[in-house]
């Protein structure tokens, strides 16, 4: 049987030139791409040429300043010292404004008012790179499937520190930034509102998470697995059906009785990735403002469990809809 | 006959990976071979275990059915049918089916000229679901640490186990399963999306190109990784999504017994901070 098991690329070739892009596009590309053998194992050698553009650079400038105001007040936090910023920046935070803030539009500077001004630079960085992602596929006269599952993440950006602080009424509510303490607020969310797995959309963006592990798992080993027969490539088997795309459609098809085609396989995938922020964007949303307690939710609609050899039945009296 | 139009020249015999021509032959669209059949007997056995304690338990609530693991007084023997034995018999098979599922794969990974990719990406998942339920019970000295079987329950399980450890989010090896796992799923939705946006370009205009994609994302992100190595990319960051998981339970409580915030002390007591 052929030894060709398709982990790395053994055998590289590079091209005297980069490729600089499709012809007849309306977008000069100035050269900057060269060839990196690290990535040649992996996947193709050449880096770049990258498209700046306005909407590109305005992008980039809103997601420094960003980055600049998380980082000073970081820096700030520890009075400045760079051995202390380093030693403890896991730790350092930019919290949101203060409950007695409610919605105010601009907090005093040291009391939230910087967080406001990170996220709306963030937020403004993330939504021009979105019309960025939009106009590059208009351009190159492709489909915009990819800023659209890019919306879907924003979509859950936007619940977790605009959306669902403005229904709740105080921006005390976003998420702050700094790396432990986003962990911290993600683990005080979940026992304040009664255990986020009781949440039937938290257990819909976990399954879809895990299920995108598993589509990915399925699909790349599978085009990995018929590579000796030119599996990758995909579009041209939609149209002009190979060996390696009968194949691998009959893999799936013996083995669980059903196969996806070379085009519905990414509809899987982008289905499945896409509903990953989507539902979980909706559990947060609905998460104080409709459903105080998921715990006792779950309760409510007959879900959860009861561990009787553990702990003996007891009533809550939030459950009888005294407090509820 | 539930065959596709290509279907008949691939379906032919031998390749097995053993019993020679024992069951090599097809049922409707599936291939059964040796390890269809202990498939079918594990997955049979196991679901009929389950029903069984679904029968004797309190509930057929499907949220609610739970099949507990032993009680911790039985260490590592055998329990009664109705006080975990069930369990046990029931992940015995589980594993059982899992690997034969495995061995199928790669059968008809055989059969049909393949390399062994799909079983081999499988097995990272099988090693977490035996890190869960045998080895970390093993290292900790009883079958009782494993997770029990039930919708709820096992989340119950999860929840309790995690804040046994305080904070689960500080394990630094679950940090790195879990940004494995998002960034599988932002590369599934790139890759997914990307090729949908070249076999679906507006209407009226032609099909698109590698060249098209690869110039897309080299505009966008400065890097296009290809045709195959984005194949590459996905499966390895499902698998090392799967295999960091297994990492991140097996740390907790055979190698760290404490809060997971604790753990990071090492960091601030590094010295070079003096």
């Amino acid at each position: 049987m052929s030894a060709f098991e398709n982990i790395y690329t053994q055998v590289q070739v590079w091209p005297e030139k980069p490729e600089l892009g499709v012809a007849g596009v309306p977008v000069e590309r100035e050269k900057g791409a060269l060839f990196n053998y690290l990535a040649g194992v992996v996947g193709n050698a050449q880096i770049g040429p990258i498209y700046l553009g306005t909407l590109g650079v305005l992008s980039a400038l809103c997601g420094f300043i960003a980055i600049e105001i998380i980082g000073l007040n970081m820096w700030a936090s520890v009075h400045w010292s760079p051995i202390e910023f380093v030693r403890q920046l896991p730790w350092l935070a930019l919290e949101p404004p203060k409950p007695e803030c409610g919605l105010c539009v601009l907090a005093p500077l040291n009391e939230g008012g910087w967080w406001q001004m990170a996220g709306f630079f963030l937020t403004m960085s993330i939504l021009l790179w979105w019309w960025r992602m939009y106009r590059r596929a208009k351009v190159l006269g492709l489909g915009t499937h990819v800023a659209w599952a890019f919306a879907s993440a924003i979509w859950l950006f936007l619940v977790l520190g605009f959306i669902r602080p403005l229904l709740m009424g105080h921006w005390s509510e976003a998420v702050p930034f700094g790396i432990f303490p986003h962990l911290d607020w993600t683990a005080a969310f979940s026992i304040r509102y009664g255990n986020l797995f009781y949440n039937p959309f938290h257990m819909l963006s976990i399954a879809f998470l895990y299920g995108s592990a598993v589509l990915f798992a399925m699909h790349g080993a599978t085009i990995l697995a018929v590579g000796r027969y030119g599996g990758e490539r995909e579009v041209e088997q939609m149209i002009d059906r190979g060996t390696a795309a009968e194949r691998a459609a009959l893999f799936w098809r013996w083995t669980m009785g059903f196969n996806a085609t070379m085009e519905s396989i990414h509809r899987w995938a982008w289905w499945f990735a896409v509903l990953v922020p989507f539902t979980g964007g909706i559990g947060i949303l609905l998460t104080g403002t409709v459903v105080d307690n998921w715990y006792l939710w779950g309760i409510q609609h007959g879900i959860a469990p009861a561990y009787p050899h553990l702990w003996p039945p007891v009533i809550d009296p939030a459950a009888t809809g005294a407090v509820q | 006959m539930a065959m596709l139009n290509f279907e008949k020249r691939y379906r032919v015999r031998g390749g097995t990976l053993t019993g020679g021509d024992l069951f090599d032959f097809w049922f409707g669209p599936f291939y059964v071979g040796f390890f269809g059949v202990t498939t079918l007997i594990f997955t049979l056995l196991g679901v009929a275990m389950i029903v069984y304690g679904a029968a004797i338990g309190p509930t057929w609530n499907v949220w609610q059915i739970n099949i507990a693991p032993p009680d911790l007084k039985y260490g590592l023997a055998l329990a009664p049918l109705k006080e975990g034995g069930l369990w046990q018999i029931i992940t015995v098979c589980a594993i059982g089916a899992f690997v034969s599922w495995a061995l199928r794969q790669a059968e008809i990974a055989r059969k049909l000229g393949m390399a062994y990719h799909v079983p081999i990406a499988f097995s990272f998942a099988i090693f977490a679901y035996i890190s869960l339920v045998v080895i970390r019970p093993v290292l900790m000295g009883a079958w009782g640490f494993g997770f029990p079987y039930g919708i709820i329950s096992h989340l119950d399980w999860v929840s309790n186990t995690g804040y046994q450890y305080l904070h689960f989010h500080y394990n630094p090896a679950h940090m790195i399963a879990i940004t494995f796992f998002f960034t599988n799923a932002l590369a599934l939705s790139m890759h997914g999306g990307l090729i949908l946006s070249a076999s679906n370009p507006p209407k009226g205009d032609r099909l698109r190109e590698t060249e098209y994609e690869d110039t897309f994302f080299r505009d966008a992100i400065g890097y296009s990784v290809g045709t195959l190595g984005i194949h590459r990319l996905g499966m390895f960051l499902a698998v090392s999504a799967a295999f960091w998981s297994a990492v991140c339970i097996l740390l907790s409580g055979p190698f760290w017994t404490h809060g997971w915030p604790e753990w990071w002390n090492w960091w601030l007591n590094l010295p070079i901070w003096r």
